[in-house]
């Protein structure tokens, strides 16, 4: 029972579990979003791209506060993105290719701006490195005041612009033509996302937080099939995600958090892939084994509709 | 002149959309080169033409979808972008991911989302409108089935369902008879005559040169360019086909096809 009595009690690990488990929700409500609208590989984009933000907001500032960091972070994922977004609507180069461009250029030159800021004699880039695979151990208690404050701020968009943001996502075109601003819909959706992502860069780090932002969605998608418990889903699985990894890195195994975190949540991707009731592959093999010793047994198979007489 | 729905007789001075000069061009070819139209109040109009004429541009030119490098589109008389709200839309079945997760009747209920403007949510009036629209093209027993588990033609009548919630005074529609069965076209032509007769204007995009005649009352003929445009049997003429098609048709059976719309 030492686990939970820490959870509450222990300072380190109650920063580090209620710090991912803002992540996990944030990302998951957000990340299913970019699951429905088939950018799954927006988050891996954004979270690249936030690298050389994160260390410009140092250069500029010398600051090394997270709040600061972060919104370098978020800047810089945010033109990365817009970037992305219009290439792909001007020209004829499709989305993957320009996905790989732009993730690769900024995270190109966020690394090159980290060697040559860690060859400088300043002490105080010291850490900056841990934004690459995130250091949970790092989230001190104001941290997690700058995740709650921005989280909440993302969730109660979602919660009120809820039926917009699912008409953008379901028909776009038919949102405009009833006289929504789509552009900017979109723009704002996105923005929410760089938010996520925002808070799980000290977490998990740019590397692995596109797993993140797909693997609630991924997962909730298979056991319902309605968007709002699909939201409330993914917000739970990355919570637990992110509760289990930061347990079982600062308990039981003094393994990177990160790392657990995102191997936590493939657990829960794996299970929902193959378990869950309608969409699972493990069911789906039975009923189709059932079906096929249906016809056998009686020649006729289950569910055939009858011709009206 | 026209008769609304008490049998009145209004007029119809302004036209349901009025299009001038309108060019929409990808890049280096023309989509639709100057296009002058205008479509009467209380009309079912077909727009025909052969593939890529830019019939579906039309209808999203119109509807500001596509940006337009010349021309202006009028609405009920007026170019401002609110007049949208008076149109309602059935795009192509195609055009969204049908794996998207809720059912017919959520998807019927985004019809009453720009009466409900932004913030509010749908609540039980909205529903029950749905419902009503939903059984008006016989699909309330589909009501709460997931939509990817709809076949192609319970999909059409879906969005069909959903424009009509809209109330709308103008319905566009792009190709609504793709991928559907003759008992459900049957059923949906009859709706959409109904919307004509109570007063609404109604542009399809139509295929069929067969079916046209005995569906449309006005015909919008195009290949990049207005070929022509007027009262159905008038302006569906052997002549104004060729033009349309080029040489794809065989003269013998566009006459065929003219004598039996007159």
């Amino acid at each position: 029972m030492s686990v939970i009595h820490d959870l509450f009690f222990d300072y380190t690990l109650r920063n580090i579990a209620l710090g991912s488990m803002l992540l996990g929700i944030v990302s998951g409500v957000l990340g299913s979003y970019a699951v429905l609208r088939r950018q799954g590989l927006l988050g891996d984009t954004l979270s690249h791209a936030a690298l050389p933000g994160i260390v410009l907001a140092f250069i500029l500032t010398g600051s090394r506060t997270s709040i600061v960091l972060l919104f370098g972070a978020g800047i810089a994922g945010w033109i990365g993105t817009l970037i992305l977004l219009r290439t792909v609507k001007n020209t004829k180069l499709s989305e993957d290719t320009m996905l790989g461009v732009v993730l690769s250029t900024f995270y190109g030159l966020g690394i090159l701006l980290l060697t040559w800021v860690q060859g400088q004699n300043n002490a105080n880039q010291a850490g900056l490195d841990r934004y690459l695979f995130g250091q949970a151990a790092s989230i001190i208690a104001s941290d997690v005041v700058t995740f709650f404050v921005l989280g909440v701020a993302a969730l109660i968009v979602v919660f009120l612009l809820y039926k917009e943001f699912k008409l953008l996502s379901f028909d776009p075109e038919f949102a405009y033509s009833i006289g929504f601003p789509v552009k900017y819909l979109d723009i704002l959706l996105t923005s929410l996302i760089v938010v996520a992502v925002m808070i799980g860069l000290q977490t998990v780090g740019v590397v692995l937080m596109a797993a993140m932002v797909i693997g609630p969605g991924t997962a909730a998608r298979q056991w319902t099939d309605r968007m709002g418990v699909m939201l409330l889903l993914a917000g739970f699985f990355g919570a637990a995600a992110g509760v289990t990894g930061a347990v079982l890195s600062v308990q039981a195994s003094r393994l990177p958090t990160g790392p657990m975190i995102i191997l936590a949540l493939t657990a829960i991707v794996l299970v929902s892939i193959f378990f869950a009731p309608n969409r699972g592959i493990l069911p789906d093999a039975i009923r189709r084994r059932r079906q096929r010793e249906a016809i056998r047994r009686t020649g006729v198979p289950m569910g055939l509709p009858e011709v009206p007489q | 002149m026209k008769k609304n729905g008490n049998g009145i007789r209004i007029a119809d001075e302004t036209a349901a959309v009025t299009v001038h000069d309108l060019t929409v061009a990808y890049r280096d070819d023309p989509v639709l080169w100057d296009v002058d139209l205008s479509i009467p109040t209380g009309t079912l109009t077909a727009i025909i033409g052969p593939n890529g004429a830019g019939k579906s541009t039309l209808l999203k030119a119109i509807l500001g979808l596509v940006p337009m490098a010349s021309g202006t589109v009028e609405i009920f008389g007026h170019t401002s972008s609110k007049q949208r709200r008076l149109v309602g839309y059935v795009p192509q079945r195609g055009s969204v991911d049908w794996s998207f997760p809720t059912n017919a009747l959520d998807i019927v209920t985004m019809g009453t989302y720009s009466q409900l403007g932004w913030i509010r949510r749908p609540g039980k009036a909205e529903r029950e409108r749905a419902m009503h629209a939903l059984e008006q093209v016989g699909m309330a027993d589909f009501a709460n089935r997931q939509i990817s588990q709809l076949s192609g033609g319970q999909q059409q009548r879906v969005f069909l369902a959903r424009a009509l919630v809209q109330d709308a005074e103008l319905y566009f529609m792009d190709e609504p008879f793709v991928g559907v069965d003759a008992a459900t076209e049957r059923a949906i032509v009859t709706l959409l005559q109904e919307l004509r007769d109570r007063g609404k204007t109604v542009v399809a995009v139509h295929h069929d040169l067969e079916s046209a005649p005995e569906y449309f009352d006005w015909l919008v003929l195009l290949n990049v360019r207005k070929i022509a445009s007027g009262p159905f049997n008038k302006t569906f003429t052997a002549d104004n086909l060729a033009r349309a098609y080029g040489g794809n048709m065989n003269l013998l059976k566009l006459r065929e096809l003219e004598r039996a719309a007159s």
